[in-house]
Parts: C-alpha cells; structure tokens; sequence
C-alpha cells in the first residue's frame, strides 16, 4: 500500500510540474487551491457585506443625512439593502469562509490525505459557487433593484410581483447556486472523511475541526431539502402563477416560513460548528494543554445537530401559527443551550490551568469565545416564548444574532486565517498588526451591538426605514447614532487585516513546517504543502491533542509521533 | 479508557474503520440520495398536510387518470428490474447483457416520460393546468419534479450504454452501480407518489 502511495505522490509531483497557470491556480483540482479560492471569495463578499451594513447604519443614524457614497435612498432600496447584507454575509460570508475556505484545506491535510475523495467535484463546487455570487452581486443592477424581502423571503413579500422582480427571482437563482456548491462539497467533505482517513486515523482520532465540518454537512445536507422543495414551490408561484403561498389561491404563506426556518434555524449551527471547530483546533495549541472532554465535545456535537432540527418554530411565536406550538417549540430551543454550553464548559475548562500564549489566533478564539456566550445567553430570553412576544422583532435579535454569528464567522474565520496562513502561504504574518486588529475589532464590535440590545429593550423595532420619525423611539436615537459610529469603526478596523494579509505574503518571516508546535499533522508538511500533500503516507499513532504530556521530551506529540510516556504515567485521554 | 485500549492508542495504527470498505462513489452516492429524500420528503410532507387542510381534495383528485398511472408505475418497476439485470451482468462480466439491459432500461425511462406527456395533453385539454387550485399545482410540481429526475437518470444511464454498447466495461462498472442506487430511487420516488396523487 505504501510503495503505490509513493509512486502516486511522484505522479502528483510530475502532475504539477506539467500543469499551467490555469490549470495551477484557477481550474485547480488541488483542495488546497479550492480553500484559498474560497478564502478569497468570502473575503471579497465581505467588502460588499460590510458596505450594506455601513449602508444601513448610517440611514438609521442620520436619515436626513444621505449616505456618503450612495446618496438619499428609497425605503424599498433599505430593504434591499437589508436583505442583501444578510443574504451576503450568512450564505456568500460565513458559509465559504467556515466550510469552503477551513474546510477544503484543512480537512484532507488533518486526516493524511493526498486529496479529497473527488477533486473534480471539488473544483466544480467552487465554480458554482463563483457562479452564485456573480448572480448575486448583478442582481444590484438588475431592473428594479435587488431583492427586497429580507434574507428570509418571507412570501407573500417575496411572492408577489409589485417589487423587485428581477432581483427576487435572480436572488432565488443565486441561493439554489450556492446551495448546489454546498450540497457537493459537504458530499464531499463526508465521502472524504469516511473513505480518504491515513492509518491509524480512527474516528476517535480525528481532530475536533473535522467532526464539526462533517457534521454541518450532515446538517446542511438534512436541512436544506425541504427549503429546495419551499425554493421550487416559490419559483413556480412567481414564473407559472399557482398559489402554494397565495391565500387567495388556498395557499398558506406560513408554509414558507415553516420550510425556511426548518433549513434557516440549522443553518446557524452549519456555521456555527465550524466556526468552534476552528477555536476548538487552537486552543489547545496556544494553551499547551490537551482539549478537556473530547469525546464529550462530539457527543455533545451531535446532540446539537439533532436538536437544531426541531427548535425552528421559535423563528415563528408571533406568525400567526398555532400558539400551542409554542410550548415544544420552547421547550427544545432551551434544551438546545444544553449541548452548546458543554462545548462551551469544555473550552473554559481546555484553557484553565494551561500555559496560554497570547498570540493573534488565540486572542481572536478568547474574543470569539466570550463575544458568543454573550449571544447565548440573550438567545435564551428569545427561545422562550413569553419573552419573545415583548423582543420580537426589536434589535434585540439583531444584537442578538449579531452576537452569535459575528463571533464564530469573524472571530472564527479570523483566528483560522491566522492560525493557517503560515501553512497556506508559507510566511508568517505580523504579530504586532495583528494584535492590533483583534484589539480594534473586539472593542468596536461590543461598541456596535450593545447599543442595539439596549434600543431593542426599549422597543424599537427592526426592519424600519426611519425609527427615528417615530415620537415614542426618538429618545433611543443616541444608541442608533453610537452603533453606526462604532460600526464605521469596526469597518475602519478592518485595514490592518488587509495591510498583513497582503504584505504578509512577500514580507513575512519563512514559516517552516510547525511554527505553533502544533500536533495534527498538516504541520509535519512543507508550507505550503505540495501537490499531492504527504511526501510518505502518515500514519496517525495518537489523538491529536498530546500537548505537555508529563514525561514526553517535548511539550508536544504530534500526531505520527511513536514516542510512549514513560511506563507508569497516567494521561489524561479522549475518552 | 480501560489499560488494555489505552495501549492500543499508542505506537501502532488501529484497525481500518467500518467504513473504509466502501468505495468513496458509493459512498458520495448515498449521501446524495440522503439529501434528495429530503426534498422529494419536504415535498410530499408538504401535499399531505395541505390535503389534510383542505378536506381531502377528493373531488379534485377524482380527475387524474389512474389507469395511465398505474401503467406508468409498471412501466417504472420494470426498468428498475432490468436495472438490477444490467448490474448482475457486471458482476458476471458480459458486456452485451448489460449493454442490452442499459438499453432496455433507457427505453423504459423515454416509455415513462412519452406516456407521462401524453396524461399531461390530456389534463391540460381537460382544462387541468398548474394554476387551477393547490391540488392541480401539487400534482404538476411534484411529478414534474420527478420526471426531471427521470430525464437526468436517462441521461446517465444513456452514456454509460453506449459505452457497454461498445463492449467496454473498465471503468464503468462502478458507475454502473452508482447510477442503478440512483435509478432505483427515482422509482422509489414514483411508488410514494402513486398512491398519494392517484390512489387516494
């Protein structure tokens, strides 16, 4: 098995050196290529992402204003603005970035693999993906606007004709695109997993990030059908005229919202798993510390995949839909807080007592971290349908969801950029500028949401083109006026990341194989790895989570290490 | 961890997983179906409780043609049947058996679409068409749905006839086997469908 392993890794070799520009760095098979390409697409989004935001916040600061750079708008063209920046951040943003970017190039290189299971599909997932945002971002200019009825497209807004004709049907295009790019690559990330492992890489071996891209591609995979099935219904109301949403035509516009939120509520865990993958995967690196409760973590993982597919309702206790919904609905959307607050424990627990080097990845995993319990713990005040009917529908949830997904999709996305970007581009970036990012970031982002959770509090609600014009919230318009500094802030922020992303790539210090002593086994590669990844087949000896093992040489053992602690030792182990 | 295991862990590979016994395409197959189900399942879940809501739909219903129906899932069975016959002949390695029995199976799929087109002309001269009410809407998404998948199947399974056509199975075999997990859940599919639109 391992002669034909190494003819192959000649073959890759020889492959390489045949291939061209095109074939090296644009219709790349190579999943590493696949990753940095995904990296890069979430990141340009990102820009259009953060410009609808700054968009948004400055009319709900001064309406009167205009908005530097795009004028006066229209109400219609605020909707459009609001569901572009949800659709862009949650499907365009966090999705590529948490599964396409960490999961693409990660995931082969953790489990010993020259490659995913099938590289072409691999390739063509990331066109299609491409594909999706270029429909997305023309959908701006499309005759009528873009789509205006929020990154839900709640029928009947998204039904109807009067508005955005274009721009809904091409939004709809673009999400049943990049749906299709996922559903290929969680297929693949799955088949890869379970078909492509290096000996000795067990399942209980696998390091924490794979279990939870895998398992949000379970998810994904599981979640997002019935909202093809709600996709095509929709469809066939706009292009053919039936009436699935129409009441008028027997049709119930809840339905949408049941098979939106039954994909919609999962979808925050697909990115949300990750998103603690990649914290889960640094943390014990820069704690010197093995991970606390690993087995525990993936039970706990689990649980929460299945629970996410029966709390959607809680989108819902003021649809209209049967009230005595409510009380299971509730019921199982606090039951949800059980498994993640295990997870959570656990990574309070992985860094207590452990020697933490505060380093940028890490910084971003502690801020990420903290940030998150804020948003799960306000989730608890909209789980429970009592306290939803006063928060619905107010700022509240969108500090709220702000404070989830910013954490595990920023946070996250940030501390993988800087935990793997000496493997995927060979050099280090800058400590200092880094720092300086984090720090800027984290204060400007508990600077934007905290202002709104207090204006929600008070009342105001959401979706609203002009709060302000109301007599009863124009007390709350300081908080508005804050957050839209803070958020211009937090944009502004954001330039120290591109001046080290991009000078980083000439300037930085060589990395050499294991600049973090880091134990899995993409650090016991070249940086950047070659085609074809592993010089030898690895062969995986232990978890990867050996870090300051009494008696071991070293503070570390990676993964292919043979060392034995010394007989007599207990160690702390997965189970 | 009990001593005996906790050895295990240390200095030597374990050994290879349940899974690693699958071929990656199989594999990959299975969890396309998984989320195929998902939607034909969101679908179907969707018709059963609008139905439910509505009051049965029994007058509307009383208009498809369940004759041409149940040929249709005769039709349907039958090619999976030959299917399973094209795959067997892998197995045993005869070309033309499973050139004949692709082609057999093809055919039956087109024989599929032309009498699902012709109930279609005829629901459509009837006055029956996807904006006269939910029931008639249903019926046309979700057999429309379904024969685009049919289509798809056809097209796979064309390819790879010609080339047993051709005599050649290297490198097909597999795929072979791929496309008949794929086939046989179409017509999986078709026999949920069957009884809800045409039976009840």
């Amino acid at each position: 098995m391992s002669q034909a392993a190494v003819i192959s890794h000649a073959a890759y070799a020889e492959h390489a050196e045949a291939l061209g520009f095109w074939r090296k760095y644009v219709f790349s098979t190579d999943h590493k290529t696949i990753g940095k390409q995904y990296l890069g697409i979430s990141l340009f989004m990102a820009i259009a992402g953060g410009f609808t935001a700054y968009a948004i916040r400055w009319q709900l600061a001064w309406p009167a204003a205009g908005i530097p750079g795009l004028g006066a708008i229209t109400p219609h063209a605020y909707n459009s603005l609001v569901t572009m920046h949800g659709s862009i951040m949650v499907f365009w943003v966090a999705m590529p970035m948490l599964l396409g970017a960490f999961g693409n190039f990660c995931i082969p290189l953790m489990l010993g693999a020259d490659d995913m299971a099938f590289p072409r599909l691999n390739m063509l997932s990331v066109w299609i993906f491409f594909t999706s945002a270029l429909v997305l971002l023309a959908s701006f200019v499309a005759p009528g606007g873009a789509a205006a009825s929020g990154w839900t497209a709640y029928t009947p807004l998204s039904d109807t004709w009067t508005s955005a004709v274009w721009g809904q049907t091409m939004w709809l295009f673009a999400v049943a695109l990049e749906f299709a790019s996922f559903l290929i690559g969680g297929i693949n990330f799955l088949t890869t997993a379970f078909t492509r492992r290096c000996a000795g890489m067990t399942l209980w071996r696998m390091p924490l990030l794979v279990w939870d891209e895998i398992a949000a591609s379970v998810l994904f995979l599981l979640s997002v059908g019935p909202l093809v099935a709600g996709a095509v219904m929709l469809l066939m109301d706009r292009l053919l005229g039936t009436g699935f949403y129409d009441p008028s035509k027997g049709g119930d516009p809840l339905l949408w919202e049941h098979l939106f939120w039954f994909f919609g509520h999962p979808e925050v865990y697909v990115v949300a798993l990750p998103g603690f993958g990649i914290m889960l995967e640094i943390m014990p690196v820069f704690a010197r510390k093995p991970i606390f409760g690993y087995r525990t973590i993936i039970y706990s993982t689990i649980v929460a995949v299945g629970l996410s597919l029966i709390v959607w309702a809680h989108h819902m206790f003021v649809s209209g839909m049967d009230p005595r919904l409510a009380t299971p609905f509730s019921v199982t959307t606090i039951l949800i807080s059980v498994p993640f607050a295990i997870i959570v424990f656990a990574m309070i627990a992985t860094l207590w007592g452990g020697s933490l080097i505060f380093d940028t990845p890490m910084l971003f995993v502690i801020g990420g971290l903290a940030s998150f319990i804020v948003g799960g713990v306000t989730g608890i005040f909209l789980g429970s349908a009592a306290s939803d009917i006063y928060l619905h529908g107010t700022y509240f949830v969108v500090a709220h969801f702000h404070y989830t997904l910013f954490p595990v999709t920023f946070f996250g996305g940030y501390a993988g950029i800087y935990y793997w970007y000496p493997k995927m581009f060979g050099r280090m970036m800058d400590e200092r500028l880094g720092k300086l990012h984090f720090w800027l970031t984290f204060v400007f982002f508990q600077a934007t949401f905290i202002p709104l959770f207090l204006a929600g509090i008070g009342g105001t609600p959401r979706r609203v083109f002009m709060p302000s014009a109301y007599p009863s919230f124009a007390s709350l318009q300081p908080l508005q006026v804050m957050a839209t500094v803070a958020t211009i802030g937090l944009i502004a922020s954001q330039i120290p990341l591109v001046v080290n992303f991009f000078s980083s790539m000439f300037r930085g210090a060589l990395a050499g194989r294991n600049p973090w002593r880091a134990n899995t086994l993409e650090w016991t590669v070249d940086s950047p790895p070659p085609h074809g990844n592993f010089p030898d087949p690895p062969v995986a000896r232990r978890w990867p989570y050996d870090y300051s093992v009494p008696g071991a040489a070293s503070d570390w053992l990676p993964q292919v290490a043979e060392t034995n602690p010394p007989a007599g030792i207990k160690v702390q182990r997965a189970s | 961890m009990s001593d005996a295991t906790m050895d295990r862990t240390f200095a030597e590979p374990a050994e290879a997983d349940a899974f690693s016994g699958i071929p990656p395409g199989k594999l990959g197959m299975w969890w396309f179906l998984a989320s195929e189900i998902m939607i034909f399942g969101g679908l179907i879940a969707c018709f059963i409780l609008f139905r439910a809501a509505h009051g049965g739909w029994r007058a509307e219903s009383a208009d498809v043609h369940w004759r041409i129906g149940a040929f249709n899932t005769l039709v349907l069975l039958t090619s999976s049947l030959t299917m399973v016959l094209a795959w067997e002949a892998v197995k045993t390695n005869r070309p033309e058996r499973v050139g004949r029995f692709l082609g057999l199976t093809v055919v039956l799929g087109l024989t599929f679409l032309g009498v699902k087109g012709y109930e279609y002309s005829r629901e459509f001269g009837a006055g029956f068409t996807p904006f006269s009410g939910l029931f008639w809407a249903f019926y046309f998404t979700m057999t429309g749905l379904h024969a685009l998948h049919v289509f798809a199947g056809i097209v796979v399974n064309s390819i790879l006839w010609t080339r047993a056509a051709r005599g050649r199975l290297e490198g097909i075999q597999h795929r072979i086997e791929y496309a008949g997990l794929y086939w046989h859940f179409v017509d999986v599919v078709w026999i949920f469908l069957f009884p809800l639109i045409y039976l009840s």
